[in-house]
C-alpha cells in the first residue's frame, strides 16, 4: 500500500512538473500575472509529493518491505537501521529520487527568497526548474521506477558493503545539494537569455545561489575523497576516477562561475560568458549524475546497465545542453558582452582565471571521455590514468593559484602595475626565499615540494597584505571580501597537504608474523594478531598494531577483515590514526601461514590538510553568501512590493 | 587607437596561450594513455613492450603462489585460449580471486612476464571487469573461427 502511495505521488508530481514548467513560462513571455502566479503554488506542492514519494521509499526500507524490487536489491533484513535508511538512495532509483526530491528543494528555496525579484523573472526561474524536474520524474516513472514490485523475497541481498558506512549518510545528499544547486544559476541564466535583460543586479541575484551551491559541491566532493582513503583500504585520497571527474568538472566550471559573476555584479562585462557557464556548469553536473548513475562507468556508484535507460539519458542531455546552447546562440547578442577593460586589471586577470579553469575542465572532460567514445565505437579499450591528469593539472593550476594570490590586490578596470609590485615584491621575495629552505627540513629536498610551498605562501602572504590594507581603511566588515580570501587561504592549505602526501608518503606492504615488529617514519608497528569478530550483517578478523615512539605506547590500531554475510563478499575496513601533521594509516591484507597477515602500513603526512582546506573554501563560499547587499537588495524591493 | 592595440595584444596573448596549453594537454594524453590487451593479442606478440598497458582476463585456477614475503604473488591471467604469468607486489585487492575477472597494469618484462604495477580491484563480487569480459569474449570468437575454413576468418578480426 505505502509503496502504491509513493508511486501515486510520483505521477502527481510528473504532472504538477509540467504544469510548473509551462504556464509560468508561458505566463511570463505573455506577460499573464494569473499564469506567472502558478509558479510558487506549483513547485512547492511538487516538492511536497516528490517528499511523500521518498518516505514512502524510506518507510518500505525501514519496514523489510522485500516485496519492493528496490529493497530487496539493496537491503537486508540484518542490515542496520540507519544503513537502511541510507539504501534509500543507495541505488540507481533511490538516488534519482532523492536528485529530484533536492531539486524542489532548492525549487521551494526560490520560492521563499525570491520576494525582491521581478515576477516574470521569478516565473522563468521556477519554470525552467520545473522542466528540469518534469524530465527526471519522467525518467525514473519511465525506466528506473523505484517503487516497482514483485512476489515478495525470502530476504534481501544487502547493500554493498562500501556504502554501509557513515558517509553514506552524508556525501550523495550534501553532493547532490551542490549538483543540483547548479540549477538554479542554470534557471537564472535562461531566464535571462528570455528576457534578454541581465544587469548588475541578475548578477546579485544569482550569486549567492551559485555560491551556496558551488560551497555544497566542495564539501560533498571533500567527503567523497575522505571516505574513499579511509574505506577503500589503498589509501589514496583521489585516484582520478572517472566518478570522481565527473564531480570535480562541474565543480571547475562552477568555481570559474562564480568569479565571472563577480566581474558582471561589479563591473557589467562577462554577460554572456556568465551566462555560458552557467549552461556548462549545470550540463556538466546533469553529465555527471548520468555517466555516474548510468552504469556506463564501473564504479561502486554504478548499477546494473539497461539500454533504455541510456538511451532516455542521452536524449534528455541532449535536450537539455542542445536547448539552452540554442537558445544561447540565437540571444547572447542581446545580453551583450558588457563593458570595457585594460589589458592589465581585475577583469583581465579574472579572465585568464576562467581559461585556466575551462581549460582543465576540458582536460578533464577528454581524458573521461574519449576512453568512453573509444569503447562505444568499437575501437579498442584504453584507459586514462593518473600520469596524464598529474601532468596537466600541475602547470595549469600554478599560475592558476598565483593569480589567486594578486587578483584580489588588484584594481577593476585598470592595474597601476609598478605600484602592484611594489606593493608584493616583500612577500613574493620572502615566500621564495621560504619555499625553497623548507623543504630542507624534511628527508629530502624536492622542487615540487618547494613549488607547492610556494604557491601556498604566496596566497597566505597576500591574503595578509589584503587584510591588513582593508583594516587600514575605513570599510567596515565584508562577509563578502572575507569569505573570499577564507576560500583562497583553504585553497593554500590542500595545496600543502596535497604537495606533502604526494612527495613525502611512506608506504609498506609486508608479511608480518605474531609479534613482529616494524619502524615506519619513527613510528613502531607490532603485529598482536587477529581476533574473530561478528557484525550485525558480517564476520570478520580484527587485527591489533600496536603502535610505539620512542619506545613509548602511543596508539593502538585496529584494522579489519570482514566477510558479509548475505552477499559474501570480503571487505577492509582500515584503521587510522589521524593527526594534523601526519596519519597512520593501517589496513590488513590476507592471511598467510601461522597466523601471519600481509598487513599495509602508511605514513601520510599533512593529508588531513586536503580536506580542511576544502572545508574551509566551502565555509568562505557560505560565509560570502550572508554579505549584507544580497539582503539589503531584498529589504529595498521587499519595502515596495 | 591605442585601445584598439591593446585588444589585438590581448588576443594575440590569449590565443598563444591556449595554443600552448593545448599541446600540452594533447602532448600529455599522447603519452599517457594506456591501452588494453588480452593475453591472446600477447601471446601474439602484440603488446608493446616498452611501455606500459593493461591486461584483463580470468585468474587461472590453481594459478596464484605466494612468495615467502607474504606480498609477492604469482599468477596466471587466461582468457581461455592463451594464458600470460603475471607477477605482483604488493597487496591484493578484496575480490582478488582464482577464476574471477581481473584487471591489471604494468609491462612486459625480457622472459614472458608480465609485471604488474597495480591489480584492480572491483567493487562488486559479481562484477566483471569490462575489460576481462571482452578478453573472453574475442577468445571465444576466435575459438569458433577455427572451425571455419583458416583463409574464410582471420582470428584477429572478430572485434
Amino acid at each position: 500500500m505505502i509503496p502504491e502511495l509513493g508511486h501515486f505521488a510520483l505521477i502527481l508530481a510528473l504532472l504538477i512538473a509540467l504544469v510548473q514548467g509551462v504556464l509560468p513560462l508561458v505566463g511570463a513571455a505573455r506577460n499573464n500575472q494569473a499564469w506567472m502566479a502558478v509558479a510558487r503554488p506549483a513547485a512547492r506542492a511538487q516538492f511536497l509529493l516528490v517528499a511523500i514519494a521518498f518516505c514512502a521509499l524510506a518507510y518500505s526500507f525501514l519496514t523489510h518491505d522485500f516485496s519492493v524490487v528496490n529493497v530487496t536489491r539493496n537491503s537486508h533484513s540484518r542490515l542496520p537501521e540507519i544503513y537502511r535508511f541510507t539504501a534509500t538512495w543507495g541505488s540507481h532509483e533511490g538516488s534519482m529520487l532523492l536528485w529530484t526530491l533536492i531539486l524542489g528543494l532548492w525549487t521551494v528555496a526560490v520560492t521563499l527568497f525570491s520576494r525582491h525579484l521581478p515576477d516574470d523573472m521569478v516565473a522563468r526561474v521556477i519554470g525552467v526548474m520545473g522542466l528540469v524536474s518534469f524530465g527526471f520524474l519522467l525518467f525514473m516513472l519511465a525506466t528506473s521506477n523505484p517503487f516497482l514490485r514483485m512476489p515478495m523475497a525470502m530476504d534481501g541481498s544487502d547493500l554493498n558493503p562500501l556504502l554501509q558506512d557513515p558517509g553514506m549518510v552524508v556525501h550523495p545528499p550534501i553532493l547532490y545539494m551542490g549538483y543540483v544547486g547548479f540549477s538554479v544559476a542554470f534557471a537564472f541564466a535562461i531566464a535571462a537569455l528570455l528576457s534578454g535583460k541581465l544587469d548588475a543586479s541578475w548578477a546579485r541575484w544569482s550569486r549567492p545561489w551559485t555560491t551556496s551551491a558551488w560551497a555544497f559541491l566542495t564539501i560533498g566532493i571533500m567527503m567523497g575523497s575522505w571516505w574513499a582513503y579511509y574505506e577503500l583500504g589503498w589509501g589514496g585520497w583521489w585516484f582520478w576516477d572517472p566518478v570522481e571527474n565527473a564531480s570535480l568538472m562541474p565543480w571547475l566550471v562552477g568555481t570559474a562561475l562564480i568569479h565571472s559573476l563577480a566581474v558582471t555584479e561589479k563591473r557589467g562585462s562577462f554577460k554572456a560568458w556568465t551566462v555560458f557557464l552557467a549552461i556548462g556548469a549545470f550540463s556538466l553536473s546533469l553529465l555527471g549524475t548520468f555517466l555516474v548513475r548510468s552504469g556506463v562507468l564501473s564504479s561502486v556508484h554504478s548499477f546494473a546497465t539497461d539500454p533504455t535507460r541510456g538511451l532516455f539519458i542521452l536524449m534528455f542531455l541532449a535536450a537539455v545542453i542542445g536547448s539552452s546552447l540554442l537558445l544561447f546562440a540565437m540571444r547572447a547578442s542581446k545580453v551583450g558582452l558588457g563593458g570595457r577593460f585594460a589589458l592589465v586589471s581585475r577583469e583581465s586577470f579574472l579572465m585568464v582565471n576562467n581559461i585556466l579553469l575551462l581549460t582543465a575542465t576540458a582536460s578533464v572532460l577528454l581524458g573521461t571521455l574519449y576512453p568512453l567514445f573509444l569503447d562505444a565505437l568499437g575501437l579498442g579499450k584504453i584507459s586514462v590514468g593518473p600520469p596524464y591528469f598529474n601532468s596537466v593539472f600541475i602547470p595549469l593550476v600554478t599560475p592558476l593559484i598565483f593569480l589567486a594570490g594578486v587578483g584580489p590586490l588588484t584594481r577593476w578596470k585598470q592595474v597601476n602595475v609598478p605600484e602592484l609590485a611594489h606593493r608584493l615584491k616583500w612577500g613574493f621575495g620572502a615566500s621564495v626565499v621560504v619555499a625553497l629552505l623548507l623543504p630542507f627540513t624534511q628527508e629530502k629536498w624536492l622542487p615540487m615540494v618547494s613549488l607547492g610551498i610556494l604557491l601556498a605562501l604566496w596566497i597566505a602572504v597576500t591574503v595578509a597584505i589584503s587584510v591588513r590594507a582593508r583594516l587600514r581603511t575605513t570599510a567596515g566588515w565584508s562577509a563578502n571580501f572575507y569569505g573570499m580570501h577564507l576560500a583562497h587561504l583553504g585553497v593554500a592549505v590542500t595545496v600543502i597537504g596535497v604537495t606533502m602526501v604526494s612527495s613525502y608518503q611512506t608506504e609498506r606492504n609486508m608479511r608480518m608474523a605474531v609479534g613482529e615488529t616494524v619502524t615506519v617514519q619513527g613510528y613502531t608497528f607490532r603485529f598482536d594478531g587477529v581476533v574473530d569478530v561478528t557484525g550485525p550483517n558480517y564476520t570478520g578478523s580484527r587485527g591489533t598494531l600496536e603502535v610505539s615512539q620512542n619506545g613509548k605506547p602511543f596508539t593502538t590500531l585496529h584494522p579489519e577483515k570482514r566477510i558479509y554475510v548475505a552477499s559474501g563478499m570480503p571487505f577492509t575496513e582500515s584503521a587510522i590514526d589521524y593527526g594534523f601533521t601526519r596519519d597512520l594509516y593501517t589496513a590488513l591484507g590476507e592471511r598467510l601461514d601461522d597466523g601471519a597477515w600481509s598487513v599495509r602500513l602508511f605514513h601520510k603526512p599533512f593529508v588531513v590538510w586536503i580536506w580542511i582546506g576544502s572545508v574551509l573554501m566551502a565555509l568562505g563560499g557560505f560565509m560570502a553568501i550572508t554579505d549584507r547587499r544580497y539582503r539589503a537588495a531584498r529589504k529595498l524591493k521587499g519595502g515596495e512590493a | 587607437m591605442k585601445s584598439r592595440h591593446k585588444k589585438l595584444i590581448l588576443i594575440g596573448v590569449v590565443v598563444l596561450a591556449l595554443g600552448a596549453v593545448a599541446a600540452l594537454v594533447l602532448n600529455a594524453f599522447q603519452s599517457n594513455l594506456v591501452f588494453f590487451f588480452s593475453p591472446t593479442q600477447i601471446a601474439n606478440g602484440e603488446a608493446p613492450l616498452e611501455r606500459a598497458f593493461r591486461i584483463g582476463g580470468l585468474v587461472e585456477d590453481g594459478s596464484l603462489r605466494r612468495e615467502p614475503d607474504g606480498v609477492t604473488a604469482h599468477f596466471r591471467i587466461t582468457d581461455t585460449a592463451k594464458t600470460i604469468p603475471v607477477t605482483y607486489k604488493g597487496l591484493l585487492p578484496d575480490l582478488f580471486k582464482e577464476g574471477k575477472g581481473v584487471v591489471a597494469e604494468g609491462r612486459m618484462n625480457g622472459n614472458g612476464v608480465f609485471v604488474a604495477e597495480q591489480v584492480l580491484a572491483k567493487h562488486d563480487e559479481n562484477y566483471m571487469p569490462p575489460e576481462a569480459a571482452s578478453a573472453l569474449e574475442q577468445a571465444q570468437k576466435a575459438q569458433q573461427t577455427l572451425v571455419v575454413p583458416p583463409d574464410s576468418a582471420s582470428p584477429q578480426e572478430g572485434k
